[in-house]
């Protein structure tokens, strides 16, 4: 398989105007990822799967991603000059990051027996998240689409058959959303610890009352 | 000695005589604990284990329950083998009051009975308890083949010490009980209502 930049330079050139960032993955797999905006994303998904040197025929997986508002702090080397002598300072930069739903989708080549190629796609807007929807070029996509718009309430424009697939019609909101607050339906926990037993003393019946005795302590030592 | 009952004396001494007695009550709860057909229908991984006691190692057709039905209307009795979502609950609640009375109900694993792993989530019914009356639960994540052929011989148990007649009568001849419950609808977040008050009794928590 080619590399990552390469197939970014054929996209870009195949679909004019298309931006295409790579996202770094530093992890022990080391998958990076494809970008790409929303706009092309269906041009350069075609041309992915369509350009005899790639041939993306399969799509293997698409999933939900999730990202909430976020700051990193990095620390960098600067040099000041400090009473008069140059030193080395660290200095901290707060970056915020602002959060966004994202759809990932990984490609297979059956024919050429090469992959996977990561792409993504990104929606900033989480009240009424769009991204064209790639079931046009890969079938396989459909249910797993329908699944991120269930889940994550990711409207994709063109899906043949946009609706609930593993929550019921009647359901109001997204639950794999990160800031999804299920209702308070705590009943009864035998044994509850954190999470479940912060919850569970919300609905602990009032102690009784006191009669006094918890008071008396032991009398000083002489 | 109540009803329905032959002194155990007597009983012997006619035996010897050649003449077998018994009552009807034992006749028919005889014939009824030995041939429970079971709803054939699995939920989850439970459902694994449920066929391999259907099958010839663990073998349930010993305890008269080979005979899985596909249809409610000829079942004996609900194994509630898995998971249950709250989107399948309703669907569960119908069968069960398709199925005619007598009906028993084994909730099956750790999942049907509370839950489960599941049971803080959003989408799965914290216990089929909720809406429909069961008799036997089994622990167990899943439990194995030994542990429902167990519920089953305990639900045997059960069917046997039940009363035909008189003022201790198995429930399900009582006319004024109901053999059929409410399906909850689907909510907005959750079913609706989210247990069935006449049935869910949870234990009530005391402070001391």
């Amino acid at each position: 398989m080619e590399t990552l930049e390469q197939i970014k330079n054929r996209a870009e050139l195949a679909a004019r105007g298309a931006k295409i960032d790579i996202v770094p993955n530093p992890g022990p797999s080391g998958q990076s990822s494809l970008l790409i905006d929303n706009e092309h994303a269906l041009e350069v998904a075609k041309f992915l799967r369509d350009h005899a040197a790639l041939s993306f025929d399969f799509c293997s997986n698409v999933t939900g991603v999730d990202w909430l508002d976020r700051t990193i702090k990095k620390t960098t080397k600067v040099k000041q000059v400090v009473d008069g002598v140059e030193k080395e300072v660290d200095q901290t930069t707060e970056e915020k990051i602002p959060g966004y739903l994202e759809a990932v989708y990984h490609l297979y080549s059956m024919k050429l027996k090469h992959g996977p190629l990561i792409i993504r796609m990104r929606a900033a807007n989480r009240a009424d998240a769009h991204m064209p929807s790639l079931t046009p070029i890969w079938r396989s996509a459909e249910l797993q689409e329908r699944e991120i718009f269930d889940l994550y309430g990711i409207r994709f424009d063109g899906h043949p058959d946009l609706r609930r697939i593993l929550m019921w019609d009647e359901f109001v909101d997204h639950p794999m959303r990160k800031d999804y607050v299920p209702p308070d339906d705590f009943e009864w926990e035998p044994t509850p610890h954190d999470e479940v037993l912060a919850r569970a003393k919300q609905h602990y019946p009032p102690r009784p009352q006191q009669d006094g005795a918890e008071k008396i302590t032991a009398a000083p030592q002489s | 000695m109540s009803e329905g009952q032959i002194d155990e004396g007597l009983r012997a001494e006619l035996q010897r005589q050649g003449v077998w007695v018994t009552s009807m009550q034992e006749l028919y709860n005889w014939g009824r604990k030995n041939s429970i057909w079971p709803l054939q229908f699995g939920l989850a991984c439970c459902a694994i284990e449920m066929i391999a006691t259907a099958a010839s190692r663990y073998d349930i057709a010993r305890f008269g329950g080979e005979v899985f039905r596909p249809s409610p209307r000829q079942a004996d009795l609900m194994i509630v083998a898995g998971t249950v979502t709250k989107k399948m609950a309703p669907q569960i609640v119908r069968l069960y009051n398709q199925m005619p009375d007598p009906k028993y109900v084994i909730s099956m694993g750790a999942c049907a009975i509370s839950g489960g792993p599941f049971k803080q989530g959003y989408n799965v019914l914290k216990g089929i308890d909720r809406y429909i009356p069961v008799d036997v639960y089994i622990p167990g994540c899943p439990p194995r083949p030994e542990a429902l052929l167990h519920a089953f011989m305990e639900l045997q148990r059960k069917i046997d010490e039940q009363k035909l007649s008189g003022a201790g009568k198995a429930e399900f001849l009582k006319p004024e009980q109901p053999s059929e419950f409410p399906v909850p609808a689907f909510g907005e977040h959750d079913l609706n209502p989210t247990a069935n008050k006449d049935v869910y009794h949870p234990p009530n928590l005391e402070r001391v």
